[in-house]
């Protein structure tokens, strides 16, 4: 029990800085991959990777309509998972899980 | 069986579901009613999220908008999924771990203000009522094109259903309902789109069919659409028909707008903890990536489709010499909704679809999904199961923003501003009676829809992009944000985007109005620029005045760190030597 009565573990303010410097760099790196794949490749590059194709779809196009999307939901799996190990190194990870 | 007794059969069935499941999760508690007692298992959650977030529109207005739109329909695709990718990682887990049950219980209580936690339960209000009112229209077309019920009890029928269960079950009531629609509107979706995608490609699966070749050809079925399109004078299909910086800020826009949404936020505070709320912003993109990434496929074969059949086709059986395409009966049972039509201007007894003042075929976007069975020779079953799919889009998307309308006025206005020393038990009196109120109301605008209705759904994403955003974001992000910075930044969004949407939606709408856009975004996509100033004056004024009191900078640290956790310093503790 904590002071205030509460039940939840208490855990140090250095771990926690050194928990969010991991936070903050895992996530400007998938954020990166997030605007490369559908401001990059879906729109500004569009009309460079047209040349190329993927399957019967001028790749530009097929990352604007479909793969963006597929690399999205890659992008949240690799979150979940990583920070799942960042905290679990760090001592915090969720005991709900 | 013909199409009218499966429509019947399917759309009473599955409404019988929705009660029965109503019934079974009435809520006892304001937490059951606001959040789900907070113990919705993550992959569920998912699927409800699913289902709140796919209406009418995305179910049956997009693939059509898409097929119509060719590339630049890419903005929808790309704006509201990577919205997920900035909730999963900037939103989901803190909002959940602080805990509360409505977006503006944080933002009141983070910038320590209760004017900034009105002007978010407004934003909320606003946003919510702008949506809301499209989807008990549907609910009423749904009705009166399918089964012959007149439009107006067509929209009371659904008011009945959502009052039932969004009213007595909240927020738990809602969330299972929720599960049962996704399920039923992904099926009708995905049945249609594998036949047509087997009837064009001869590949089941349509993301696949989207990059295959015709079938019996070796000319991919996007190339062979190009050339078809062009050849009637249209844009090439996988060509921009906007300008680059056009589709950018759209697509930013309604990225963005889709996190900073309150329907979608709240979802997030249903399950059991931060981890969980993670997990659950990657089933919910999973199971609407199912969808959005079909209804481009379905797009591109439905347009494919309308021009090979109906291009030069011969309406009079008699008129037909041997050998010449007869217009496809679809076509002509759906004439009579007027979702499409032909004049025969050149008195020739053919249709010629075409780009140009020649053209003589008038065609709804609607039409692309709604007929998609016919289109593919499926039997009746699947025509009343797509009915049923298009009632559970509206239906549930409807009752997700029915919750934040409640909420909003039981709890952020009533408990938190007005009556300060309400009990549980009469907020969650208060927060029925706002739900059915609302209920009402949404189904009075369904039936006399404001002019402007359709105008506002701009104003949806652009004002929750440049309000709703960037204040949560640096509210979790930046310790130093304060109150003078987060409402400063806040108004000015606000300010700048309806003006803006205003001008040109309202005032300026007839071309050639772009030429006097900003940097060439037209008012879909202004939103984004909103959001950018709102972070600039925040950042400036925050700096520029005291910084938020201790307990709000320890407040930010806690939401930082997982559910069960608390920070301190290891010093302070008793047990600091283990």
């Amino acid at each position: 029990m904590n002071t205030d009565g509460s039940d939840k573990k208490i855990i140090d303010e250095k771990a926690v800085a050194s928990y969010w410097r991991a936070n903050i760099s895992l996530m400007i790196k998938l954020l990166f991959v997030w605007a490369l794949v559908s401001y990059g490749f879906g729109i500004l590059f569009r009309p460079f990777l047209d040349q190329f194709s993927i399957g019967g779809a001028p790749l530009g196009f097929w990352f604007a309509q479909q793969g963006a999307i597929y690399v999205f939901l890659i992008l949240i799996v690799i979150y979940i998972r990583r920070m799942h190990a960042i905290e679990k190194q760090h001592g915090i990870a969720d005991d709900e899980e | 069986m013909d199409a009218n007794f499966w429509t019947w059969f399917f759309v009473i069935g599955t409404f019988s579901l929705y009660i029965g499941i109503a019934i079974w999760s009435r809520a006892g508690s304001t937490d059951d009613f606001y959040v789900a007692g907070h113990d919705v298992p993550p992959l569920l959650n998912g699927m409800a999220t699913a289902a709140d977030w796919m209406s009418a529109a995305s179910f049956i207005s997009m693939a059509g908008l898409i097929a119509f739109m060719g590339y630049s329909g890419s903005v929808y695709l790309m704006g509201w999924t990577g919205g997920y990718v900035l909730l999963a990682l900037l939103f989901a887990p803190y909002l959940r771990k602080f805990g509360k049950f409505t977006v503006p219980d944080f933002v009141g209580d983070r910038y320590y203000s209760d004017t900034a936690r009105t002007v978010a339960a407004l934003c909320a209000l606003f946003v919510s009522f702008t949506y809301i009112a499209g989807q008990m229209k549907g609910v009423g077309v749904a009705f009166s094109s399918f089964l012959g019920v007149p439009f107006e009890l067509g929209v009371f029928i659904g008011m009945g259903i959502v009052f039932f269960y969004a009213v007595l079950g909240g927020m738990k009531g809602i969330t299972y309902t929720q599960v049962a629609q996704y399920c039923v509107l992904i099926f009708a979706y995905l049945v249609p789109a594998i036949f047509i995608s087997l009837m064009i490609t001869g590949n089941a699966i349509p993301q696949l069919g989207f990059i295959s070749d015709v079938k019996g050809t070796d000319i991919s079925m996007l190339s062979k659409l190009n050339q078809v399109v062009t050849d009637l004078g249209f844009k090439a299909y996988t060509d921009n028909t906007k300008s680059t910086q056009d589709v950018f800020f759209i697509t930013l826009a309604l990225m963005v707008g889709t996190a900073g949404l309150p329907h979608v936020i709240i979802r997030f505070f249903t399950v059991p903890s931060a981890a969980g709320a993670r997990k659950s912003a990657g089933w919910a993109l999973f199971f609407i990536a199912l969808l959005y990434t079909t209804a481009p496929a379905v797009g591109a074969f439905a347009r494919y489709n309308f021009i090979d059949t109906v291009h030069e086709s011969t309406y009079e059986v008699a008129d037909a010499q041997d050998g010449a395409k007869l217009t496809p009966d679809w076509f002509k049972d759906w004439e009579q909704t007027d979702l499409v039509g032909w004049d025969d201007k050149n008195g020739d007894g053919k249709l010629q679809y075409l780009a140009g003042d020649e053209n003589e075929v008038t065609v709804n976007r609607d039409i692309m999904v709604l007929a998609n069975p016919q289109i593919a020779n499926l039997p009746g079953w699947v025509i009343g199961l797509v009915v049923a799919g298009g009632l559970a889009a509206a239906l549930s998307t409807a009752a997700g923003l029915l919750l934040v309308i409640s909420s909003s006025i039981s709890h952020d206005i009533g408990r938190k501003l007005l009556f300060k020393n309400m009990t549980d038990k009469q907020e969650l009196r208060l927060a029925r009676i706002a739900a059915g109120v609302a209920v009402v109301l949404a189904g009075m605008l369904g039936i006399y829809p404001l002019g402007f209705v359709a105008q506002v759904v701009a104003f949806a994403f652009g004002l929750a992009a440049a309000s709703f955003f960037p204040i949560l974001l640096l509210g979790i992000f930046d310790k130093r944000m304060n109150k003078e910075g987060a409402i400063a930044g806040m108004l000015v969004g606000l300010f700048f985007t309806a003006s803006y949407i205003i001008k040109f939606k309202f005032f300026d709408g007839r071309p050639p109005a772009d030429q006097n856009w900003l940097f060439g975004i037209s008012p879909e996509g202004i939103g984004s620029i909103g959001m950018i100033l709102n972070f600039s004056v925040s950042l400036v004024v925050s700096r520029l005045t005291p910084p938020p009191p201790q307990h709000i900078q320890d407040m930010v640290d806690e939401i930082r760190v997982p559910t069960g956790y608390q920070v301190g310093r290891v010093d302070d503790l008793p047990h600091a030597a283990e």
